[in-house]
Formats: C-alpha cells, sequence, structure tokens
C-alpha cells in the first residue's frame, strides 16, 4: 500500500464533500469526541426507534479527508442497521484498521466491504490511524449516550 | 561558513528515510544532534561513567567535574553573571513549571494577575494554570496583532496594578515573531513586575545575554539545541533563586536532614533533586562548543537568509497561506492549503521524505484565535539549505496535485 492508494478518489470524494453531515432532526442519542494530537473534533447523532434500528444517523466536525471520510462512510454504513449489528461492525472495523487483514462482519455486503477496506491504507501510517478511527469510537459513546467526550488518546 | 561541511556533522543525514534523502523541517520541535553529542553520550558511558555529586571515588569526581564543567559552559553561552544561576531540569517544561510553582507559593496572593499572550506554547499556559486553580490567580493574555506579533504596546496595555508577572516567548514557534523581550522586561521591572521567558525557540536561534535581556527567568530546551532529549537549563537571577523555595525533595538537594527539621543544599543543588541526566549534561557540553564553533551570529545569518528564501516561495505558490508576516521573524513557516487538511499535507510530504510537523504545535490558543484547527509547519535549522525549501515547495505542488488543487 503507497500514499496513491490511501488517498484514493473515494477518500478525497468523501472527505471534500461527505455524506449526512449535520445534526439529525430529532436525534436522540449523541456523543462528542476530539483527538488532542490534532485538535480534529466530531459529533455524532443518533436517531434510534423502539426497536433499537437506527433510522438516522449524521455528524459535524472538522479534520483531516481521512477522518472526514471515515465519519461519512461510517454513517453511510450504519443508518438503517441495528445496534447490536452496528456495534459488530464498528468492533469489526476497528479489528481490521488494527491489525486483521480484511473484514469479517456478516452485517456488511461486499460493496460495503471494499468501500471500508479504502480506509486499510492508514495501518501503514500509525500515527494517522486515529483520525481513522476517532468517528467509530464515538458513534459506540453515542450509543451509549456517554456525556464524556471521547478521546483518541489516553 | 559551508553548510555542507556543517550537514555531514550530523550523521542522520547519511540514512535514507524511507528511501529518501531526509529534509528535515521540523527543528522547531526537535534539532537533529551532531556526531560529536552522540559520541560524547557513547564515551561517557563506556570509559567515565559514575553519579556525580556524591561519592568520592575518582570516577565520580572526574564526573562531578564534567558535569560542572557544562555548567559553565551554559553561563558563558548566555552570559549569565553567576554559574549557579544555572540550574539543569528535565526539560523547558520542568523549567518553566518549577518558576510557576516556586514563584506561586511565595510569591503570589488571591488576585493577582499573570500576564502571558495568545503566542505561549502549552508549557507556558498550563503550569499558571494550575495557579489560577490552587491560589486563584487570574490570567491575562496579551492579543496577538494582524502579523501574529506582540508588541510592547500591546503588553503595556494589559498590565494592572495586579500584575506580579509577565511570562512570555522568546520567539513564537508558529508565528515566528521574535518578541522584544529587553522592552518588555524594562517596562516590567519599572513597575515592579517578574519576568518570564520560554526560551525554547529563542535559545537554538538566538543570540543570547541574560546581563542585557535582564529577565528574571529564561527557560531552555536542550534537544532544540543540538543536544540531548530530557534536558532542560533553568536560568534565573541569583536573588530570586536564593529566595524561593526548593521545587522537589529528595537526595542532592539537602544540607542536613533531622526528624524535625530539614535545610536545604546551596544554590544549584538546592533545585537539583535525585540523580540528574548526567550522561546528557555532559553531552550538552559538546552541543555548545558546536554552536560556539560555528558562531550564533552565522547561525542567525543563515536562518535568515532560509526564512526568507522560504517566505517567497510559500507565498508565491497558490493556496498556500502564510501563518503570520511578523517583521522580526525566527525560522518558522507555519502555513495552511485552502482545502487540504494539515495532517493530510504533512502525511504526503512525508511521502517525499519531507519531515514537517502538522497540527496545533501545542498552541492551541492561538489556533483558536486564527480560527483553524491546525496548521502545517516547516521550521529550520543550521543544517538546512535553500534546496530544502524547494523540494518542500516541489513536496507541496504534489500534495495539491494529488487533492486535484492548482
Amino acid at each position: 500500500m503507497n500514499l496513491k492508494e490511501l488517498y484514493q478518489e473515494i477518500i478525497l470524494e468523501h472527505g471534500k464533500n461527505p455524506r449526512n453531515l449535520g445534526k439529525t432532526d430529532d436525534f436522540n442519542k449523541d456523543a462528542k469526541g476530539n483527538n488532542p494530537l490534532c485538535g480534529d473534533n466530531v459529533h455524532v447523532y443518533l436517531k434510534l426507534n423502539g426497536q433499537k434500528i437506527v433510522e438516522d444517523i449524521s455528524f459535524e466536525g472538522s479534520g483531516c479527508a481521512i477522518s472526514m471520510a471515515s465519519a461519512s462512510i461510517m454513517t453511510d454504513l450504519i443508518k438503517g442497521k441495528n445496534e447490536n449489528e452496528a456495534k459488530e461492525i464498528v468492533e469489526d472495523f476497528l479489528g481490521m484498521i488494527k491489525e486483521n487483514p480484511e473484514l469479517k462482519s456478516e452485517n456488511l455486503k461486499e460493496d460495503e466491504k471494499t468501500k471500508l477496506m479504502c480506509l486499510s491504507g492508514v495501518k501503514q501510517y500509525p500515527m494517522r490511524v486515529k483520525c481513522a478511527t476517532l468517528s467509530w469510537h464515538t458513534l459506540i459513546s453515542a450509543f451509549e449516550n456517554e456525556k464524556e467526550h471521547v478521546k483518541t488518546e489516553n | 561558513m559551508n553548510i555542507e561541511t556543517i550537514k555531514k556533522e550530523f550523521p542522520i543525514f547519511d540514512e535514507k528515510i524511507q528511501n529518501n534523502d531526509l529534509v528535515y523541517l521540523d527543528s522547531a520541535n526537535s534539532s537533529q544532534k551532531p556526531k560529536v553529542v552522540i559520541d560524547r553520550i557513547n564515551e561517557f558511558y563506556t570509559k567515565q561513567f559514575s553519579n556525580v555529586g556524591r561519592s568520592v571515588h575518582y570516577l565520580a569526581v572526574a564526573a562531578t567535574n564534567l558535569y560542572e564543567n557544562t555548567r559553565t559552559s551554559v553561563q558563558r553561552y548566555i552570559n549569565a553573571k553567576d554559574k549557579n544561576e544555572i540550574v539543569f531540569t528535565k526539560g523547558a517544561t520542568e523549567a518553566l513549571n518549577l518558576v510557576a510553582n516556586t514563584l506561586g507559593q511565595k510569591y503570589l496572593e488571591e488576585g493577582d494577575e499573570v500576564l502571558i499572550t495568545e503566542l505561549e506554547h502549552h508549557s507556558n499556559y498550563v503550569p499558571w494554570h494550575f495557579l489560577r486553580k490552587s491560589k486563584n490567580i487570574k490570567i491575562n493574555f496579551a492579543e496577538i496583532n494582524d502579523d501574529g506579533e506582540i508588541s510592547l504596546e500591546e503588553i503595556e496595555k494589559k498590565i494592572t496594578p495586579k500584575t506580579k508577572i509577565i511570562s512570555i516567548t522568546h520567539l513564537s514557534n508558529v508565528t515566528g515573531a521574535i518578541l522584544p523581550v529587553k522592552e518588555i522586561t524594562e517596562l516590567a521591572h519599572s513597575k515592579g513586575i517578574i519576568v518570564v521567558v520560554d526560551g525554547c525557540q529563542g535559545a537554538p536561534h538566538l543570540k543570547l545575554d541574560m546581563q542585557d535581556l535582564n529577565c528574571d527567568f529564561y527557560a531552555i530546551s536542550c534537544h532544540k539545541m543540538y543536544g540531548p532529549t530530557g534536558l532542560g537549563v533553568l536560568y534565573g537571577k541569583k536573588k530570586w533563586l536564593e529566595e524561593l523555595p526548593p521545587y522537589q525533595g529528595g537526595g542532592g538537594m539537602i544540607r542536613e536532614v533531622k526528624k524535625d527539621r530539614i535545610s536545604y543544599g546551596d544554590l544549584p543543588n538546592k533545585y537539583e533533586a535525585g540523580t540528574m541526566a548526567t550522561a546528557q549534561v555532559i553531552a550538552f557540553d559538546q552541543s555548545i562548543k558546536f554552536l560556539e564553533s560555528i558562531g550564533i551570529d552565522n547561525v542567525m545569518k543563515h536562518e535568515a537568509d532560509l526564512v526568507e528564501y522560504g517566505q517567497e516561495l510559500l507565498q508565491k505558490n497558490n493556496s498556500v497561506k502564510l501563518i503570520g508576516n511578523p517583521k522580526n521573524k525566527g525560522g518558522v513557516l507555519s502555513f495552511t492549503i485552502e482545502g487540504i487538511h494539515p495532517h493530510d499535507i504533512a502525511t504526503i510530504l512525508d511521502e517525499d521524505g519531507v519531515a514537517i510537523r502538522a497540527g496545533h504545535h501545542c498552541c492551541q490558543i492561538l489556533h483558536d484565535k486564527l480560527n483553524i484547527t491546525a496548521s502545517a509547519r516547516a521550521s529550520v535549522g543550521i543544517y538546512n539549505t535553500k534546496d530544502d525549501l524547494d523540494k518542500l515547495n516541489e513536496s507541496i505542488n504534489n500534495c495539491k496535485k494529488i487533492f486535484n488543487l492548482k
């Protein structure tokens, strides 16, 4: 994986025109996260219905192409999934970014996996892994509706 | 002065970094080390090692002398009046914490004010913030002008009858602004205000004369000065270091310890508790001698030429926006590119072997003021050449190409 593969069209495109950017109407769960190293921040909004299905999801924030694209792709994938499926996808994604060569989740379609694998290139850039994972950690907090901010550093 | 010859004294430039020649533009973060410094650490551990200031055996006495030689070299380099005004610390951060903590204990009362600036690194803000919590003091901020400078007039405007301490950077690590420290000190002293200077960026790049600057405290980071990590220097006027309480307690800093009383050692031992970074101190002597052998006037001239060249280059580059335009500027070029986040810039430049820093550079207050979360920063040292800045510019163009910018 070289740099060109990391900054492929799909990441640049999502980074430039992120999907689901803004604040969801009548969200009922939310969480903020930030990356103290670079000052990136994200706010994830969830609208969870009685069956615990994500009816709507969006995010606000600013950051690099990697973090914006990651949040954009994430919100696209999570919409319509139930809470357990969503959490399982998050776990699978974080596992892939850390060490696993591929995604294993049965809750993801092949084209969704392909999209997510665009982000696998950050493995080569350990300092940038946090950019890719911030919104995903924040999504988990939103499900828990934790009041405290998520930080990518301990 | 031949830069290519000087560059050869730094072994890192013989290395291929990810198959590239290294273009190192991150010296404001930390400088590379000349061979003399690296060798000195090895030699000390190999042939001369002992702890200092304690035992009476041969090695201990010899090591103590070497350790104290560095103190004398630092005194000479910064033209301090007294050798005992030089205190070794684990870094400039510890030096600033030492000053804030001890001045806070001895000197500050509830409602007193400390004046800092919007340019300050977190290490010259957070230690004062501790006192805001523990002593209920107030912190005021002198504001930058449109060029990213702090003027004497702005400092004067922010001084109130409650101002007890002014703590300022000598040279901003983001805008590169060099502050009029001598004039600020004169003004402050006329009002009985203590002046603390964060000299992290000043010490490696500017001519230092403590007796001329006349500030009360000056903090130095040795690893930014072609020296080892884990080491800083606090210069403090003797009357202050004598008057203020110790910062940390332990071995080496005491005179007498009884069950009912403890008395402290003389300067500078009073502030050097525990086993110090001995090898680093001894190797730092080589850093000072290295800088002296080039001559600080030559260093300043070379770096001023580089900055002027780099500034012109980046100003001509579409969509690059330089941060700050101070009249008196040190070797720092901070910038943003419309449409590309600084972290993406840094990653792409890195692929070309160009090492810069991206982020808020521990200056969130300043970035908030500028309404940005992060910036990219190229900073120069004695080993950089105009070629390095050309490569920076080329790599920025490559970055723009990837992001489809013109």
